[in-house]
C-alpha cells in the first residue's frame, strides 16, 4: 500500500538525510481567522520607538544612520537621538546621508558622549560650526552622495540600524516619501538616501507620521527590509524642504550666471536631441534650466532625461513634453514630490543607483550635462563646496563629484566674489571635486574652460561668448578686495574628506573662535 | 571738532554699519564686528581710519558693523556717518 500512514517511515528517513524535521500537524501555528483590517494592526513589527530600539539589539559602539529628504524640517535624527541619550546609549556613530541647521541639538549629544563619531555629506549651522572649532576627538568623514550609496552596498559603511522617516508606511512597514491618504501629514518625495540603508542595515525602523493600511503600495521601502514600524506625531516639516540651499532666485546676479549657463550649454556641442541633464541645488544652476526652455522649442529638441535634484521647472519641462523621464534621487520641492508619486515616469532611484562610480547603470554615467554652485573654485578648476572661505564648514559635498566627474560636460556656475569673499581663488579651501573633472566655470565676469577641452572653447568663443582664464578672475577679484589675511588654523583634523572612489582626497583642520 | 551721535549704512549683506560717538579721550577706537573679520579685519579698521581722519576727526567712539562691503562702501558710509555727525557736508564744498 501506499498511503500517508505507511510513506511515514520514508518521510522520517528522507527527512534525516536532508537534515530537516518532519512536518508534525498539531505543533504547526493556528490559523488566524481575524478579519485582516484587524489583524494588521497587531503586528509584531508596529512597535513604540524605545522598544524598537531595544529590539534592534543596538548597542554602544553602533553605527546608526538617518536619510535627509526633509532636509531643514527633519524631525527624526533629534527625536530618535534624544531617545538613544535618555536610554543610555554611548559611544555610537551616526552615519546619515547629510545633516542640517536643524540639528544643533546633536551638539550636547556629542558633548554628553552619545555621538562619539559622524559619517555625512555635509554639515550646516552650529553644529557645523563646533564641529570646526574642534568639538569632537574623531574627525568627521565626508562622502559624496554616490560614494556614500556605494559604501554602504559594499559594506565599507556597515549600518547596525537604520532609522528612517516616512511620510506612510503600512503596519508591515511598506513605505514612501508620500502619502495617498486622507491624513496625511508630511511628503518629501524620493526616498533614494535612504533606499541604501534599507536593503543594507541589519536592522531598519521605520517612523511614520501617516500609518496606512496595508498594501501601501507602490511602495518605495519594501517590508521585506523592514524590522519595525513606529508612528509618530511628525517625522519632519514638508514646507521646509525648499529651504536651506534650494531656492527660486529673483538675485539678479544669479539670473545672469543662469542665462550664460544657459548659453554654454546652447553652444557646447552636447545640446542635441536626446541628450540629459541635471542642476545641483545653488539659486544659479537652479534657474539655469529655464533659460535653456525657449531654445529647446526653437530648435525642436526634447531632454531623454533629467536627472537630481528634481525640481518644480523640470516637472513642468517634462509634462510639456521637454523632458523624457525624471530619474529622482532627492525631490527639491513639494511640486517634483507630488509629481514621482503620481507620474509612473517619475522614477525614485537609490544612491547607488543615481551616482555610484562602481555601479555601471548608475544614471550620472548616461549623463551629458551637469550644471553645479561652488563655495570656491581656483585657478586649477578644483571646486570647494564644503568649507566656507572663513575655515568654517558650511555646505554638503552633494553629488558635486560624482556628478563633475560622470558627466560629459560639467558646468560649474560661481559668481567671482560673494561680498568680500573671493570665490576664484588661487587654492581651494579644501579639495572636494578635482579640477581634471571640471570642464566650465561662469561667473558674471566671463567664461573659463578647462584648457583639457579645448573644443569647447572653441565652440564658445564662435557663439560669441566673452572667455578668460581662472587667472584673470582671481586677479580681477584680488585688485577689488585686497588681499585676504591668512585664516587661523589649528593642528587638527576635524574632517576626512573622501574621494568617490574611496580614497582620502583632503582632510579639514580646525579653525580658532 | 564736535561731534553728535550719528549712523549710516545698513545690515544687508555687502553692506556696513557705521556708528560715530563723542569719546573722552584722544584718538580714534574703532569697535568692528565683521562677517569677513579674519581675513579683512585691518584693512577694514584702516579704511575707516583714513576715511575719518581725512575728513579732519581724530576723536570719536567707532562702531562698526560690517557684512562684507567692499572699501568704496566703506568709505561712503564712512563719510556720511561723518557728515551726519558733524553737520559739515563735505559733499557740497
Amino acid at each position: 500500500m501506499n498511503t500517508l500512514n505507511d510513506r511515514k517511515t520514508l518521510v522520517s528517513q528522507v527527512a534525516e538525510a536532508m537534515g530537516k524535521r518532519v512536518y508534525n500537524d498539531g505543533a504547526e501555528n493556528h490559523k488566524e481567522t481575524a478579519p485582516r483590517l484587524e489583524l494588521q494592526h497587531e503586528s509584531p513589527k508596529l512597535v513604540s520607538l524605545e522598544d524598537a530600539i531595544r529590539r534592534s539589539g543596538l548597542r554602544d559602539g553602533m553605527t546608526i544612520s538617518f536619510h535627509h529628504h526633509f532636509r531643514g524640517g527633519d524631525k527624526v535624527v533629534n527625536m530618535v537621538v534624544a531617545k538613544l541619550a535618555e536610554m543610555g546609549f554611548k559611544d555610537l556613530h551616526l552615519a546619515a546621508s547629510s545633516l542640517q541647521d536643524v540639528h544643533a541639538p546633536l551638539i550636547e549629544h556629542i558633548r554628553n558622549g552619545v555621538i562619539t563619531q559622524i559619517s555625512t555629506s555635509g554639515l550646516r549651522g552650529e553644529l557645523a560650526k563646533e564641529i570646526s572649532h574642534g568639538l569632537m576627538a574623531k574627525p568627521v568623514i565626508f562622502r559624496s552622495h554616490g560614494a556614500r550609496g556605494a559604501a554602504i552596498a559594499s559594506g565599507e559603511l556597515h549600518i547596525d540600524v537604520a532609522f528612517l522617516g516616512a511620510s506612510s508606511a503600512d503596519p508591515l512597514g511598506n513605505a514612501c516619501g508620500y502619502s495617498r491618504s486622507e491624513n496625511a501629514k508630511s511628503i518629501c518625495g524620493s526616498l533614494g538616501y535612504a533606499l541604501p540603508d534599507a536593503r543594507y542595515a541589519d536592522k531598519v525602523v521605520v517612523l511614520t507620521d501617516d500609518l496606512v493600511n496595508y498594501p501601501n503600495t507602490p511602495n518605495s521601502i519594501s517590508e521585506h527590509d523592514v524590522d519595525f514600524v513606529v508612528e509618530v506625531d511628525s517625522v519632519g516639516d514638508s514646507s521646509k524642504i525648499a529651504s536651506g540651499a534650494i531656492r527660486d532666485t529673483k538675485n539678479p546676479r544669479d539670473i545672469l550666471l543662469a542665462k550664460q549657463a544657459a548659453k554654454v550649454i546652447v553652444n557646447s556641442g552636447y545640446f542635441n536631441d536626446g541628450f540629459s541633464i541635471q542642476t545641483g541645488s545653488g539659486g544659479a544652476s537652479l534657474a539655469a534650466v529655464k533659460y535653456i526652455r525657449q531654445s529647446m522649442i526653437d530648435r525642436n529638441i526634447q531632454a531623454s532625461f533629467a536627472l537630481g535634484g528634481i525640481t518644480a521647472h523640470m516637472v513642468k519641462m517634462h509634462e510639456e513634453g521637454l523632458i523624457g523621464r525624471l530619474i529622482d534621487v532627492q525631490s527639491f520641492d513639494k511640486v517634483a514630490a507630488e509629481s514621482l508619486k503620481n507620474d509612473p515616469r517619475h522614477k525614485e532611484v537609490a544612491a547607488y543607483e543615481y551616482a555610484s562610480k562602481q555601479e555601471q547603470g548608475s544614471a550620472t554615467h548616461y549623463l551629458d550635462i551637469v550644471i553645479l554652485s561652488a563655495l570656491e573654485v581656483d585657478v586649477h578648476f578644483n571646486v570647494n563646496v564644503l568649507v566656507g572661505s572663513d575655515g568654517i564648514i558650511r555646505g554638503a559635498i552633494g553629488g558635486h563629484p560624482d556628478t563633475a566627474e560622470d558627466s560629459a560636460l560639467s558646468i560649474i556656475v560661481c559668481p567671482m566674489l560673494r561680498g568680500r569673499i573671493p570665490c576664484i581663488v588661487d587654492e581651494v579651501t579644501t579639495l572636494i571635486t578635482p579640477g581634471r573633472t571640471v570642464d566650465v566655470v561662469v561667473t558674471e565676469y566671463g567664461i573659463a574652460v578647462n584648457p583639457n577641452r579645448p573644443e569647447i572653447a572653441e565652440r564658445l568663443r564662435e557663439a560669441g561668448l566673452h572667455l578668460v582664464t581662472l587667472e584673470e578672475l582671481r586677479d580681477r577679484a584680488l585688485k577689488i578686495i585686497g588681499t585676504p589675511a591668512p585664516l587661523p588654523f589649528g593642528e587638527k583634523v576635524v574632517g576626512v574628506v573622501l574621494n568617490r572612489g574611496g580614497s582620502v582626497m583632503d582632510v579639514i583642520k580646525d579653525i580658532k573662535e | 571738532m564736535e561731534l553728535k551721535m550719528a549712523t549710516a549704512g545698513t545690515m544687508e549683506s555687502g553692506d556696513i554699519m557705521i556708528q560715530l560717538a563723542p569719546s573722552d579721550h584722544p584718538g580714534l577706537d574703532i569697535h568692528l564686528q565683521s562677517s569677513v573679520a579674519f581675513q579683512f579685519g585691518d584693512q577694514i579698521r584702516e579704511v575707516i581710519r583714513e576715511t575719518l581722519m581725512g575728513l579732519g576727526i581724530t576723536k570719536a567712539e567707532v562702531y562698526a558693523t560690517d557684512k562684507g562691503a567692499l572699501d568704496c562702501t566703506i568709505r561712503a558710509r564712512t563719510t556720511a556717518a561723518a557728515v551726519r555727525a558733524t553737520g559739515n557736508d563735505v559733499w557740497s564744498e
